[in-house]
């Protein structure tokens, strides 16, 4: 409800914005900003919207060429999660049995990645643009950047992409960006349950014509809450003390169920 | 109703945990096993990452050895300096074991040790146990079978270091229990299990303890080794989840009691080779799992977690 008065504020305030700049910008805002991985964690859906705001020249000629119908804009929107190094592994026979044989690391990929745009992606960005602003999921994890670059090593991070699409932690939402009245863009991103605490930086692009117009960028902050964030610190601070408890819950547990039920079956 | 795992960073099934750990629960109270050896290939196939499956799993053993152990204690079928001699045995193979582990998983070859020892133990556990109990049917339909005799001299009795055991009414070197509890330290660490199936026979044909004290024995061990397993694991890996670890147990303990009630109505025969054949259902899926090839081919690694 919050998200859609602040939609409705930014349409009013479209008009006034027009007049500003030289070129025309994106602006953005998401539903929320904060993301809290408690017990009862399963996901959460972000509604990320904004405006293209355009310069008064562009208007006008719009208005004049309303007939003609010119060259629209795109809109692209990637959500990254905190960068992580990986290792790939490689399965093979050996002695009838399936096993790692061969690895290559990757220094620094996305945990998670989403991709909405307006249209296929292939259609409305170049391959220079991609490259120099890392959009399509195989430019953000560099893809060309594993091992000695051959295309053995490719197929490892070829594999990274597969897999991570198969678990949903890379999406592509192609044609999932509505656009009104050549304005007003909207999307929604469901990110999945398992997460990655830290920073999801949300960029936003205009497109036209293949390039980068306009960029706009911001950040859902991801971290573990309440008792799941005292545990996990816990865990890495005090690992000693965690264990401590770990073995006192199970003692009392262990201890506990057997003094239950030999008072219920001596009752 | 999903329920975050801090440790293990995944989202499952609030029920499937508890649900895991009734049954697991439920087969440890019938047949007197700690469950370690199924609890932590169930992790596996719901999704848990292993090195979290394998230290929770021994969190959980320390748990569902506890209420066994103050059963013997009370019945007095506890060998405390036995178990002591065990236990320095467990702690020293169970060091030895979180190395292993560590280097194995920075290896990439965790899965691949954790998966070969099961289908190994597992497998020569089962079949032993099954042939042992056929046996046993197979007697107790006949009568006047001949018995076993109480006590045997074997290579074990030739050993220095010798040391009176009172209430196993045994004189032997300490060199045996200390490697059998070195063993059953090493598979704790590695496997997530308690040790018991290895450690029960072990204590039986190799050192030749009587039977009656030899499940509270082992019980006893298993509680300190499996315990700084726990410890071990939580300090050097950080793969101790408590969240999950509370599941389980919650789930283990109320499905032991009923175990236990339906293990009184079964015969001891019985219900040894039903066990035997569980054992040896987990070794043959396992087993599988390695020969069968896999969809995908790639796995992902990420570094600094589990």
């Amino acid at each position: 409800m919050r998200a859609l008065a602040v939609l409705l504020l930014t349409l009013a305030a479209l008009p006034l914005m027009a007049a500003r700049g030289t070129a025309s910008e994106i602006v953005g805002a998401l539903s929320q900003n904060r993301v809290s991985l408690t017990a009862n964690f399963s996901g959460s859906e972000i509604l990320i919207f904004g405006a293209i705001r355009r310069t008064a020249e562009e208007l006008a000629a719009e208005e004049n060429a309303e007939a003609s119908g010119g060259e629209d804009y795109d809109v692209i929107i990637v959500i990254e999660g905190p960068r992580q190094r990986v290792d790939i592994w490689r399965m093979d026979r050996v002695a009838g049995i399936w096993m790692n044989v061969e690895s290559q690391s990757m220094a620094s990929v996305p945990s998670f990645y989403a991709i909405a745009t307006t249209a296929p992606l292939a259609d409305i960005l170049s391959l220079e643009a991609d490259g120099q602003y890392h959009i399509s999921p195989r430019e953000a994890i560099r893809a060309e950047q594993v091992g000695d670059g051959s295309p053995q090593a490719l197929l490892f991070s070829e594999a990274l992409l597969r897999i991570r699409e198969d678990a949903a932690q890379y999406l592509s939402l192609e044609r999932f960006v509505h656009v009104d009245q050549g304005v007003l863009f909207r999307t929604n991103v469901r990110l999945p349950a398992n997460l990655t605490e830290g920073a999801y930086t949300t960029r936003m692009y205009l497109v036209q014509g293949g390039e980068v117009v306009s960029q706009y960028r911001t950040a859902i902050f991801v971290r573990k809450d309440g008792l799941e964030r005292w545990l996990h610190e816990l865990a890495y601070d005090q690992p000693f003390l965690y264990g401590l408890l770990a073995l006192a819950i199970a003692v009392l547990a262990g201890w506990g169920a057997s003094a239950l039920f030999r008072l219920i079956r001596n009752s | 109703m999903l329920v975050y795992l801090p440790i293990a960073e995944v989202s499952t099934n609030l029920f499937v945990l508890l649900g895991v750990g009734a049954s697991v629960g439920m087969l440890s109270g019938m047949f007197g096993v700690g469950g370690g050896f199924l609890i932590t290939p169930l992790l596996f196939f719901i999704g848990i990452p292993p090195a979290v499956a394998v230290a929770t799993g021994a969190n959980q053993v320390v748990a569902s050895s506890i209420s066994g152990v103050l059963a013997h204690l009370r019945r007095k079928t506890v060998d405390l300096k036995m178990g002591t001699v065990l236990l320095i045995g467990g702690l020293i193979g169970s060091s030895i074991g979180i190395v292993l582990f560590r280097w194995l998983s920075a290896m990439g070859q965790i899965d691949l040790a954790v998966q070969l020892s099961y289908v190994l133990f597992l497998g020569v556990v089962g079949a032993l146990m099954l042939q042992e109990s056929l046996r046993a049917w197979y007697r107790s339909s006949k009568s006047g079978a001949k018995r076993r005799k109480l006590h045997q001299h074997t290579w074990v009795h030739a050993l220095p270091f010798k040391m009176k055991f009172r209430v196993s009414g045994l004189y032997i070197s300490v060199i045996p229990p200390l490697l059998v509890g070195a063993s059953v330290g090493v598979l704790s660490a590695v496997m997530g299990v308690g040790g018991g199936f290895i450690m029960v026979p072990a204590m039986i044909y190799l050192l030749g303890m009587p039977t009656k004290v030899v499940v509270g024995t082992s019980l006893f061990q298993i509680i300190f080794t499996t315990a700084y397993t726990t410890i071990m694991h939580a300090v050097t890996g950080h793969s101790v989840d408590i969240m999950l670890a509370t599941f389980l147990i919650l789930g283990g303990v109320i499905g032991a009691q009923l175990g236990t009630q339906i293990g009184l109505r079964l015969k001891a025969e019985q219900l040894r080779i039903l066990l035997a054949l569980l054992v040896l259902a987990v070794c043959v899926k396992v087993a599988l799992d390695l020969l069968i090839m896999p969809d995908e081919l790639y796995s992902i690694r990420v570094a600094g977690m589990h």
